[in-house]
């Protein structure tokens, strides 16, 4: 007996020193890399019987951006969450095969003839968008020296928020929705996926001041806590604006999306629960208030209850029905790279059905592997959340990581056919230059607000030793 | 290309994809921080400390160890503190268990209890059981003094279960 027990009596405990984690990072982002190398080869062997001719410059472009991610973050970012960066290189790259693949259809390009487009091939433009998007990571990772600095900027991100979300209303519809400023010569832009991330800061700075008053002034009925009539003035005026949105500019997606967040980051700073049940309640109010005399979304609404039923008449029911056709067809492995009919779907295939395509080819298994991966850059998002030492810093990025979170679940499950479809793009993997170059940057806040949280603390000042003991005197 | 190879790659690449979200997770999993538990060996005591705990949850081992040696047997004794308590002070309500390790009191950082009053030296006193069990303070040589209920320490003294040991403007005491 006293053998045993001389061995372990006492315990000590003490905070770990995190070592950086950087050679992880990048043990990992090699193999980020060699994923979508493996995928785009795959495909080649599979439509044409030979390696693709781009196989080599591929590659190297997402090796060589992924390495300059890496060398940025290691430079200026040191204590950073090993896995964002390999996980968000993973989906892009494996985004782009994706739609390499579907510029590979002659299906889709006489799609686009048969309508009056010349077809371009989108894979080349996502490549050039996914530089830019790392291009702005890096500004952001090297020149944002502290996240608490956004926090200044509560109400001027507000403003602008505002004006981002409102802008589209000015601009022709394109496909239905609104959510297009078109600048002619350049392009167009989706404003929505930029405001998603200042509209985070300004949530922040704005519920890291006002959640005691949020959270403390309440009445206690029936077991829940209900908010005073005047603290309902926030959640009343953001539900108001993404109703606007959804009636101005047709956009179920991005009116969900803010609500959403809001929602979220209310609750996390709050804890209260009853906010949860007032936004679900007011999102469905509005919801279906809305889809009862807005045709777009009405139609969006009819194509989701019966996919199949709108065959032949409407576009966007046979867009869903086709989607589902594919997720089906998948099976549970799905039938290999490049050897789907996913381009059936036609509009939109490579940008929000793009899920189709990973179901059809990859299967079952595969739409699994790649939405475990979202869940893991939220868990991640959360995770830094939790570890961050400041208040805005935990808001900040918890709503950045629910934005993403909502994000994926309103793009799959319109896809799946669990939710009305709204047009919005699965991050990093559709293809839309905006959606790219804004979840780069997302991604890059939460580097740096991880990479804060993350950083050991310095070493604590020798002060009591140094100073006299104080002699009592009677 | 054949039907083999194709299905081969199609295997494969699901294979190497959920390898990357295992590893994924893997990573998350060393990746868990927060605070690390060690363990240590005992010091002196710890074998007493051991005996007692063991003592205390259940009957027959208390039995087993009384027919086992007379130094014990006292050790399984309802009166042994188990926890130290300050009762007054800027730390009031800081509790430390009782494990046979010696305590240091002061305002030195490496102290047991780090004691933020200015009327306590660096290393003041410190607490520790003797070899029967026993606990005992030390006054070690403090500039205001180590106080047993009224009286100033000149010798280690044995700590009676509830008495406040007095250490400048914090009072701390034994507890079971």
């Amino acid at each position: 007996m006293s053998a045993m027990s001389s061995t372990t009596t006492t315990t000590t405990i003490s905070t770990v020193g995190l070592p950086s984690r950087r050679n992880t990072e990048l043990a990992l982002l090699a193999f980020a890399v060699l994923i979508p190398c493996f995928a785009y080869a795959n495909v080649g062997l599979a439509l044409n019987g030979e390696m693709p001719s781009g196989m080599l410059g591929y590659g190297i472009g997402l090796g060589l951006l992924a390495g300059v991610g890496h060398i940025v973050v290691r430079k200026f970012a040191k204590y950073a969450d090993p896995l964002l960066l390999p996980l968000a290189t993973l989906l892009n790259g494996l985004g782009l095969v994706l739609i390499w693949r579907l510029d590979q259809s002659e299906r889709l390009a006489n799609l686009a003839k048969n309508q009056g487009f010349k077809f371009v091939a989108s894979a080349p433009n996502q490549l050039l968008f996914s530089a830019i998007g790392i291009g702005l990571f890096c500004a952001v990772v090297v020149f944002l020296k502290d996240h608490r600095i956004l926090q200044r900027y509560t109400y001027i991100s507000m403003a602008l928020a505002l004006i981002l979300l409102i802008a589209p209303m000015f601009f022709p519809a394109k496909f239905g929705a609104r959510i297009w400023i078109t600048i002619p010569g350049l392009g167009s832009i989706q404003p929505g996926e930029f405001a998603k991330i200042i509209l985070a800061v300004f949530f922040a700075g704005y519920l890291m001041v006002k959640r005691d008053a949020l959270a403390l002034a309440s009445r206690r009925f029936m077991g829940i806590y209900l908010p005073r009539g005047r603290d309902l003035g926030p959640i009343l005026a953001v539900w108001a604006f993404s109703i606007l949105i959804l009636v101005f500019e047709t956009d179920l997606g991005t009116s969900l999306l803010f609500f959403g967040m809001f929602v979220v980051m209310l609750y996390v700073a709050t804890e209260r629960t009853s906010w949860i049940a007032f936004g679900l309640l007011m999102s469905a109010a509005g919801a279906v208030g809305v889809a009862s005399f807005e045709h777009h979304v009405q139609a969006r609404v009819d194509a989701w209850l019966d996919p199949f039923g709108g065959w032949g008449k409407s576009a966007a029911s046979e867009q869903i029905s086709q989607a589902l056709m594919a997720f089906g067809s998948g099976g549970v492995f799905g039938s290999g790279w490049g050897q789907g009919y996913s381009d059936l779907i036609g509009f939109a295939a490579n940008s929000d059905f793009i899920l189709g395509t990973v179901g059809e080819e990859l299967g079952l298994a595969g739409t699994m592997g790649i939405l475990m991966i979202y869940a893991v850059i939220v868990e991640r998002g959360v995770r830094t959340s939790l570890a961050a030492r400041d208040p805005f810093g935990k808001l900040l990025a918890c709503g950045l990581s629910a934005a993403f979170g909502i994000q994926v679940f309103v793009v799959a499950g319109g896809v799946m056919g669990l939710i009305p479809l709204t047009g919005m793009t699965m991050p990093f993997m559709a293809a839309g230059g905006s959606s790219v170059i804004a979840n780069w940057a997302l991604v890059a806040i939460l580097i740096k607000i991880s990479d804060t949280a993350r950083r050991p603390a310095p070493a604590p000042a020798p002060t009591t030793d140094a100073e006299m003991t104080q002699v009592v005197r009677p | 290309m054949s039907e083999l190879t194709l299905t081969v790659m199609r295997l494969g690449f699901l294979a190497v994809l959920w390898l990357f979200v295992i590893v994924a997770v893997q990573v998350i999993r060393s990746d868990l921080f927060g605070t690390r538990v060690t363990q240590r060996g005992s010091r002196r005591g710890g074998n007493d400390r051991q005996a007692q705990r063991t003592a205390q949850h259940s009957a027959p081992p208390q039995q087993r160890q009384q027919q086992g040696g007379g130094r014990r047997a006292d050790r399984g004794r309802r009166g042994a503190p188990t926890k130290l308590v300050v009762s007054e002070g800027s730390l009031t309500g800081t509790t430390v268990a009782l494990q046979g390790q010696t305590i240091s009191l002061g305002r030195a950082h490496d102290s047991t209890i780090v004691l933020d009053d200015d009327y306590a030296s660096s290393r003041h006193a410190r607490i520790y059981p003797d070899r029967d069990g026993q606990w005992i303070v030390e006054d070690l040589g403090s500039t205001n003094g180590t106080y047993l209920d009224r009286t100033r320490l000149t010798t280690p003294t044995p700590i009676p279960l509830g008495a406040p040991i007095r250490i400048g403007k914090t009072v701390i005491e034994l507890r079971k």
